[in-house]
Order: C-alpha cells, then sequence, then structure tokens
C-alpha cells in the first residue's frame, strides 16, 4: 500500500472535527478529529462500546453528533448538530458508500437489482445502462453468475460481496465499513477482505471498523485507537508492534492472545 | 317442523342482484379503506410528527372507537342537516371505507415497523429519500406482510356490509329482508342470505391466497 500523498494542497475527503455525541446522558464519543486524504485507507479499532461504529455512523449522518463538524468533499455535512438541508444530505450521501455488519440487501429485489437500485433511481441512469453498470460491479466482487439470485439464496460472505458491489455501484468518493466481517463464518471472512483489499489497492478511499488485525495490518495507512475518543493512531507497525497508550496495550493484548 | 324454501327460489334474482351491490359497496369500500389506511398507517409512524400524527391518532380513536352503525348513520341522517345529502350508496361505501380504514392503518403500520431498521438505513445511506426508501425499498416488503391481515379486512368488511342494508341500499341482506316481507320465512330466507355470504368470503379468501403466491415468488424468505 503506497502511502498517501502529503502534499501541502491535497484537501481531504472527509474531515472530522471536534466531534462529541451523546446518547441520552451517555456521552459516546468526545473531541474526535480526524483527516482521511484521497485513496487513503483508515482503520478504526477498539474494545466494544468505544463508540467506532457510532463515529462511522456519524460520517454519513445515520446518527447526528450534537458537537463538532463533519466536513465531506468540501461540504460541511453537519456542524454542531446542525444537518444539511435534506436534499443536498442525500446527494452528497451519494459519494459516501456504507457497508453493515448485517449486509442489509433488499430481500425483495434480486442481487442485480439490488446493485442496479441506486443508479437507476438516484444516478438517473436507464434499466439496460444500470444493469450494465451492476453487472460489473458484481463481476468485480466475482459474483457474476449469482446475479438472478435474491439475498436469501446466498452464504453470508456473498451477501457481503453483493453490499459492496451495490456500495460501488454508485462510484462513492469514500466508502464506509461498520465490521463487514463480524456477522460472517470465519471461513467466509477471507472472501471479504480479499475484495476490501483490492479496493484499498485501486485506490478507494476506505474507513473501516474492524476487529481483523491481519487486515489492519496489511491495508491501513493510519490505525485509529478508540474508546470514546481517539486514545492513540498511526501506522499500524507503530500500533501493533509498540502501542503507547496502556488501554491499547491491553486491548491488543485481549484481542491477538485470547483466553 | 316445515321448510320450504320455494320464496328464496322465487326471489333468487332479487337476491343475486342483492349479492352484486353487496360485492360493489364492499369492493369500492376496500379501496377507500386502503388507500385510508395506507397514509393514516404512515402518518403515525412517527409520534414526534406531532400534528399529523395527532390527525391520524383522531382518526382512528373515532373510527375504530364507535359502533359502524352509527357511523353510518351519522352520515346518512346526521349530515342532511348540514344540507349534504350524499346518495345511500355513497354513504354506505364512505362509512365502511373510513370504518375499515381505521383498521387497515394499524396493519400498515404494524407491517411497515416489522420490516429491520437496517432496511431503511441501507436505503438511505445510499442517498435515497425518505420517500424513495418507503416506496422502493420498506413499502414492497411490507405489503406481503400486509396481506395476510388484509384478507382478514376484507372478509369482515364484506360481512359488515349487511348494515348498509339500514341504509335503503338493495344489498343482499336488504333484499334478503324484502322477501321475508312477503313471505315470512325468515328462517329459509336468512339460511339462503347467509349462504350466499358465505360463498362471497370463500371467493374473497382464495383470491386473497392467490395473490399472496403470486407476491411471493421470487424466493423471499420472510
Amino acid at each position: 500500500m503506497s502511502a498517501p500523498e502529503m502534499t501541502p494542497n491535497a484537501k481531504p475527503i472527509l474531515e472530522i472535527c471536534d466531534l462529541g455525541k451523546s446518547f441520552g446522558s451517555v456521552r459516546v464519543l468526545h473531541d474526535i478529529s480526524l483527516k482521511v486524504m484521497p485513496s487513503q485507507v483508515v482503520v478504526i479499532i477498539g474494545p466494544s462500546g468505544s463508540g467506532k461504529s457510532t463515529l462511522l455512523r456519524c460520517c454519513n449522518c445515520l446518527e447526528i453528533p450534537q458537537q463538532g463538524s463533519i466536513t465531506i468533499c468540501d461540504k460541511d455535512i453537519v456542524t454542531d448538530g446542525v444537518v444539511l438541508p435534506e436534499k443536498e444530505l442525500n446527494a452528497l450521501r451519494m459519494h459516501v458508500g456504507m457497508v453493515f455488519q448485517s449486509f442489509n440487501l433488499f430481500p425483495h429485489l434480486t442481487v442485480l437489482d439490488n446493485v442496479a437500485v441506486g443508479p437507476r433511481r438516484l444516478r438517473g441512469m436507464k434499466k439496460a445502462d444500470a444493469e450494465d453498470l451492476a453487472r460489473a460491479q458484481l463481476a468485480k466482487v466475482g459474483l457474476a453468475e449469482r446475479a438472478d439470485a435474491y439475498p436469501a439464496q446466498l452464504s453470508g460472505g456473498q451477501k457481503q460481496r453483493v453490499a459492496i458491489a451495490r456500495a460501488l455501484a454508485m462510484e462513492p468518493r469514500v466508502m464506509l465499513f461498520d465490521e463487514p466481517t463480524s456477522a460472517l463464518d470465519p471461513e467466509l471472512v477471507g472472501e471479504v477482505l480479499q475484495v476490501m483489499k483490492a479496493l484499498a489497492s485501486e485506490g478507494m478511499t476506505m474507513i473501516v471498523v474492524t476487529h481483523e488485525m491481519g487486515f489492519a495490518r496489511d491495508v491501513a495507512d493510519e490505525v485509529l485507537v478508540m474508546d470514546g475518543t481517539v486514545i492513540e493512531h498511526g501506522k499500524p507497525e507503530e500500533i501493533f508492534s509498540n502501542p503507547q497508550h496502556p488501554r491499547t496495550q491491553s486491548f491488543l493484548q485481549s484481542i491477538l492472545s485470547p483466553g | 317442523m316445515n321448510l320450504d324454501f320455494t320464496p328464496v327460489w322465487q326471489g333468487m334474482s332479487g337476491l343475486l342482484h342483492g349479492a352484486v351491490v353487496t360485492v360493489e359497496v364492499t369492493v369500492a369500500a376496500l379501496a377507500l379503506s386502503c388507500c385510508v389506511g395506507l397514509l393514516v398507517g404512515i402518518a403515525r409512524l412517527d409520534p414526534k410528527k406531532r400534528i399529523v400524527y395527532g390527525i391520524a391518532s383522531t382518526y382512528v380513536l373515532f373510527f375504530r372507537g364507535t359502533p359502524l352503525l352509527v357511523q353510518l348513520f351519522l352520515l346518512f341522517f346526521g349530515l342532511p342537516q348540514f344540507n349534504i345529502m350524499l346518495p345511500a350508496f355513497t354513504c354506505g361505501m364512505i362509512g365502511l371505507g373510513l370504518y375499515s380504514g381505521s383498521y387497515v392503518s394499524e396493519i400498515v403500520r404494524g407491517a411497515i415497523q416489522s420490516i429491520d431498521n437496517g432496511q431503511m438505513e441501507a436505503a438511505r445511506s445510499m442517498g435515497m429519500s425518505y420517500g424513495q426508501a418507503m416506496r422502493i425499498i420498506i413499502l414492497p416488503q411490507a405489503v406481503l406482510r400486509m396481506v395476510p391481515p388484509l384478507g382478514n379486512e376484507f372478509i369482515a368488511l364484506i360481512k359488515n356490509s349487511a348494515l348498509v342494508s339500514l341504509l335503503t341500499i338493495s344489498d343482499l341482506m336488504h333484499e334478503g329482508q324484502k322477501i321475508i316481507a312477503i313471505s315470512y320465512r325468515s328462517l329459509e330466507v336468512y339460511l339462503a342470505v347467509a349462504l350466499i355470504y358465505l360463498v362471497l368470503t370463500t371467493i374473497a379468501s382464495q383470491i386473497l391466497r392467490l395473490i399472496e403466491k403470486r407476491l411471493r415468488v421470487g424466493g423471499m424468505v420472510q
């Protein structure tokens, strides 16, 4: 993985400033700042309940943070709890692909339609064009031959690859992955990670919440360790071989040598 | 006990004509009921939208909480006080439709809320508006879950439609009573009327089974 270019005038695709979020009286995120440059792969790790998923879901306003701001492609999508007007938010969300832990494929649509529905309904493409695009994306995740199947007929790994193809069909500027392999049987994790690795090597900007430390080590340009806030961040080799924060040390110990 | 079905046979064309009216008023009411039910059901999804939710909830409170017969009489005998005189058939259709709509709205709301929230999130995260997500993603899935309870509602509507006979509408019930008025053969005529209602409700439930089967085509597992 080549490090992203850090030329002075390169603009971040996504920028988070002093973000804070509470659910009722429970403060789940505070003082989070982050810059994601084009083609950068940022992996977020941390114990469960540390706010990783919430942070990711704030990035496309599935959750609304009360403090701080998030800027995507030079647009402020949320500033101190004030969200971009509905239409502009929807337009911006098209450029932000999201892959969920539980896939969330549309069960009433075929695999092909799952991928084609976005381009057709949101990007105004003709049916045939949208389907061509969908087939191309499905081929990319190795599922061209399952185009006519329904989601219920697929394995977990296949479902997640379709979900990735569905997000890619919108030609996003940045992809958010929310624990994409956590709901999979162990033997199916590899196929999904492979697709993600290929995406990263093509230069897709990615933010990935995961417990797959191997993936983080191999693919990440930057690793963020979270526990309500970013307690440590840096290159994967620094974080994994020489963690500074005691919370990082205990977290890595528990996850790398369980039991 | 002697049973004499002769008046039934003699009045059969009237009964069948009444059955057609029953079907007409029921289908018209069902169409109204589904439209109203869909709108009210969606309006009651989010209690935070106070005004819309309040209006929809008041509607359900009234139409589900008062007798259908009272509602029909309000329309037919009450509205003329405001110089609004609707034809009997229209009153029957509106009365039945609004009454049934209050139940349908709960069916709609329940079905929509039973769809996993992840579906809405996935749709919205692609950039769909709430309306698009509802139309393209949520409702097609929810409709499938609405069909069985809607079938119940449809059958109840057929049976409840007998009440419109009291608004001078010549439905099946009304035609039966006309025959009884001349023949005094209550048992035989009401048995025949009941049998015809049974045929109607059976046909309705078969149609609904077919619709459900058609909708399920496509390997959707729920």
